[in-house]
C-alpha cells in the first residue's frame, strides 16, 4: 500500500432534524491508503454510513476536509459530485438495489451508459464484470430470478464495470446467510487482492470484518481505535 | 441496451397499468381527432365559399319569410349583379329520409351559382316545368334517381292546398358541382319556387332569403349595409351577410358547434390528465430508491428529470399516435360509409394540433413527478425517508 487514497481532515457532519441540529461525526480524521480493505464497525448511530457517504461523495460534510483519489470532493458542486462518482467509485449496497426491470447485464451496463463507450464495447465490459463475479452464465436474468446472493454479485458487477479505484460497501452481506455472505466477502477480497480495488465496507458483522486488512470502530461520531 | 431502452423497460414495469393508461390516452386521441375533425367540417362548409355573394333574410330569423316584392329593389342596389331566392321546403322522401329541398327559381339559380354545373337543356326543361326538380349527383347516385322518374316528396312543413303534405316532382336534372368542394355538397334537391309558391297552403309571394350575386369589384360591405337601410323601418326589415357567415350562422342553429366540442374535450383532457399524471406519480414514488440508485450511480439531477418526463413523453406519445391514427381511419371508414356526405378528415390540421397537445400534455403530466425525482437526495432516499 502507498499514498492515500482517501484523507479525512476534521470531519464534522451535522444534520438538521426539525428545529434539532444532531451532529453525526465530529471533527474525524483519516487516512486510508491505496489498495487498503477497511471495515468500519460500531453501533447504530454511530456515524459508519454518514462516513461512508461521504467517502463515496454522496453527502457533503459540514465541515472538514475529504480528499478521495486526489480529488478535494468537498468542493465539488452537486453536478460535478455525479460525474467525479462515475468514474471514481463503484457502490454495493445492503440490498442489491438493482433495477428488477433490466436484467443483470442491463444492470451492470448501466453505469457505462454515462461512459462515450460504444454498445459493443459496453458489451464486453459488461461481460467481463459478470465474468469476475462468476455470474457470467445468468447474464440474462432479471433480479427476481437470482438468489440473494447472485444479486449482490450481480451489484459488485455493476460497482466494477466502470474500473473504479475505490469501492465503498455498505453492509453488503447484511442479508444474506454465512455461506453465501462468505461467498461474497471471498469475492471482495479478491477484488482488492487480486484487482487492487481499495475497499471500504460498514458492517456489523465481526465475521465479515475479519475478511478486510482492518478495522475501525466508530462511536458516536468519533474514531476510537485502529485494530489490525 | 440504451437510455431509451431503459426508459421504455421502465414504462414496463407494471404491464397492466401501463396498458390500461395507454388506453385511456388513445381513446381520448380517438375523440380528440374525430371530434376536432367534425368541428373542422362546420367550418368547412363556409371555407370554400367566396365573398362574391351576399345573403338577405329577415332581421329577425331567416324562418321569417320576406316578400318577393323586394326583389326589383334588391336589383337596383348599385354592385347588385343578379338576384335569385331560395324557400326552405322540409322534403322528406320514403318514411322519413331527410332530403335538403329548396325552392327556387331556376334560372335566376342558374346565373348566381354557376358552380353547379348541368346541361343547359336541363336548366331550360326545370324553368319550364311546374313540377320539375333537379337532383344533386351524389343525392341521386346514392338513392338510384334517374332523369324522368316521378319522385314522391313529402314537405315536413308546407301541405298543398288540398290539406296534403304529400308532393310528386319530376326528376328532370342531376347538377353536379364544378370542383371536388362543389361535388361534394351535391346533396341537395332544387324544386320549382313558381309550383311551391302557387300549390302550397300557406304563405304566398315569400321567401325565405335572397342571395345576391355581386358585380365584380364590387364593396360587398358596402352593398350589405345599402341593402339593410333600404329596408330599415319597414315592416320586413333585413339582415344582410356574406355567404360565408350565413352558413355559420345557419350551421349554429344547431348550437355552438366549436363550443360544445371544445367542452367535451377539455373534459376528457382534463380527466386524462389526472389519469395518466396519477400514473406517473404513483411510479415515481414507487421508485424512489431506484432513482436514489440512478443518482448515486452518476446520472445527474437533470438527467433523472429526463429520464421521468421520456416516460410520460413516451406514454402520452404512444396512446396519442395510436389514437389520431385510430381517428384517421375510423374517419375514412365514416366518409366512405355516408357516401363522402359525412367527411370526417382527421386532416394535416388535426394531427398538427394533435401532435402538439400531446407535447402539451406529456409536460403537463410528467414535470412536477420529474421535478420530485430531480431534487431527490440520494442519502434520505436510500435511507427511506
Amino acid at each position: 500500500m502507498s499514498e492515500s487514497m482517501v484523507e479525512i481532515r476534521s470531519v464534522t457532519k451535522v444534520y438538521e432534524r426539525g428545529k434539532q441540529k444532531v451532529e453525526v461525526l465530529h471533527e474525524l480524521t483519516l487516512d486510508i491508503p491505496t489498495g487498503d480493505f477497511v471495515a468500519l464497525m460500531g453501533p447504530s448511530g454511530s456515524g459508519k454510513t454518514t462516513l461512508l457517504n461521504l467517502i463515496g461523495g454522496l453527502d457533503q460534510p459540514s465541515a472538514g476536509e475529504i480528499s478521495v483519489g486526489g480529488s478535494r470532493i468537498d468542493q465539488l458542486s452537486s453536478g460535478q459530485l455525479a460525474r467525479w462518482r462515475a468514474h471514481n467509485i463503484g457502490f454495493v449496497f445492503q440490498f442489491y438495489n438493482l433495477m428488477p426491470v433490466l436484467s443483470a447485464e442491463g444492470n451492470v451496463e448501466l453505469p457505462l451508459l454515462l461512459t462515450k463507450l460504444s454498445s459493443a464495447q459496453r458489451q464486453k465490459n459488461v461481460a467481463a464484470a459478470l465474468e469476475v463475479v462468476g455470474l457470467a452464465d445468468r447474464a440474462k436474468h432479471k433480479p427476481r430470478e437470482l438468489s440473494g446472493g447472485q444479486e449482490q454479485r450481480v451489484a459488485i458487477a455493476r460497482a466494477l464495470v466502470s474500473d473504479p479505484r475505490l469501492l465503498v460497501c455498505d453492509e453488503p452481506t447484511g442479508d444474506l446467510d454465512r455461506n453465501t455472505a462468505d461467498e461474497i466477502l471471498g469475492l471482495l477480497q479478491v477484488l482488492n487482492r487480486e484487482h487492487g480495488k481499495t475497499i471500504v465496507m460498514v458492517t456489523h458483522d465481526p465475521k465479515a470484518a475479519e475478511f478486510a486488512r482492518r478495522t475501525l470502530h466508530l462511536e458516536k461520531g468519533k474514531l476510537l481505535e485502529q485494530a489490525a | 441496451m440504451t437510455r431509451t431502452g431503459f426508459v421504455v423497460a421502465n414504462l414496463f414495469r407494471k404491464k397492466t397499468r401501463t396498458i390500461l393508461t395507454v388506453l385511456s390516452v388513445i381513446m381520448a386521441f380517438l375523440l380528440f381527432g374525430l371530434l376536432q375533425s367534425l368541428s373542422h367540417i362546420f367550418d368547412a362548409g363556409a371555407d370554400f365559399v367566396g365573398a362574391t355573394r351576399l345573403m338577405t333574410q329577415a332581421r329577425v330569423s331567416f324562418t321569417q319569410p320576406l316578400p318577393l316584392s323586394m326583389v326589383p329593389k334588391l336589383e337596383a342596389v348599385p354592385g347588385v349583379a343578379r338576384v335569385a331566392y331560395s324557400q326552405w321546403f322540409g322534403g322528406v322522401w320514403q318514411s322519413n329520409t331527410q332530403v335538403f329541398t329548396f325552392a327556387v327559381d331556376p334560372l335566376r339559380y342558374h346565373d348566381v351559382y354557376p358552380e353547379w354545373v348541368m346541361p343547359e337543356q336541363q336548366w331550360q326543361t326545370f324553368a319550364g316545368t311546374r313540377t320539375a326538380m333537379v337532383a344533386g349527383k351524389q343525392l341521386a347516385d346514392k338513392y338510384g334517381w334517374k332523369i324522368g322518374q316521378k319522385i314522391p316528396l313529402s314537405s315536413s312543413i308546407y301541405p298543398q292546398k288540398n290539406g296534403s303534405k304529400s308532393w310528386a316532382f319530376d326528376l328532370v336534372g342531376i347538377y353536379d358541382g364544378k370542383d371536388e368542394n362543389w361535388k361534394k355538397q351535391t346533396n341537395v334537391v332544387f324544386i320549382n319556387h313558381d309550383y311551391f309558391d302557387e300549390a302550397n297552403l300557406f304563405g304566398k309571394g315569400r321567401t325565405n332569403f335572397y342571395i345576391l350575386k355581386l358585380a365584380e369589384g364590387s364593396n360587398a360591405e358596402a352593398i350589405s349595409k345599402t341593402i339593410d337601410a333600404t329596408f330599415e323601418n319597414s315592416p320586413d326589415e333585413t339582415k344582410t351577410q356574406t355567404e360565408k357567415d350565413f352558413n355559420l350562422s345557419f350551421l349554429k342553429q344547431i348550437g355552438d358547434i366549436g363550443l360544445i366540442v371544445r367542452w367535451i374535450l377539455f373534459a376528457v383532457f382534463f380527466t386524462l390528465l389526472l389519469v395518466v399524471g396519477n400514473t406517473m406519480a404513483q411510479s415515481v414514488r414507487e421508485r424512489v430508491p431506484e432513482l436514489a440508485v440512478l443518482k448515486t450511480l452518476g446520472f445527474s439531477d437533470g438527467s433523472v428529470l429526463s429520464f421521468v418526463l421520456a416516460e410520460a413523453l413516451s406514454l402520452c406519445l404512444a396512446g396519442g399516435l395510436i389514437g389520431l391514427v385510430f381517428a384517421t381511419l375510423l374517419g375514412a371508414m365514416v366518409e366512405k360509409a355516408t357516401g363522402g356526405q359525412f367527411q370526417l378528415r382527421v386532416d394535416t390540421f388535426v394531427w398538427s394540433i394533435g401532435i402538439a397537445t400531446i407535447l402539451v400534455m406529456s409536460v403537463a403530466v410528467g414535470l412536477l413527478p420529474a421535478l420530485r425525482a430531480q431534487r431527490l437526495k440520494i442519502v434520505d432516499a436510500l435511507a427511506g425517508r
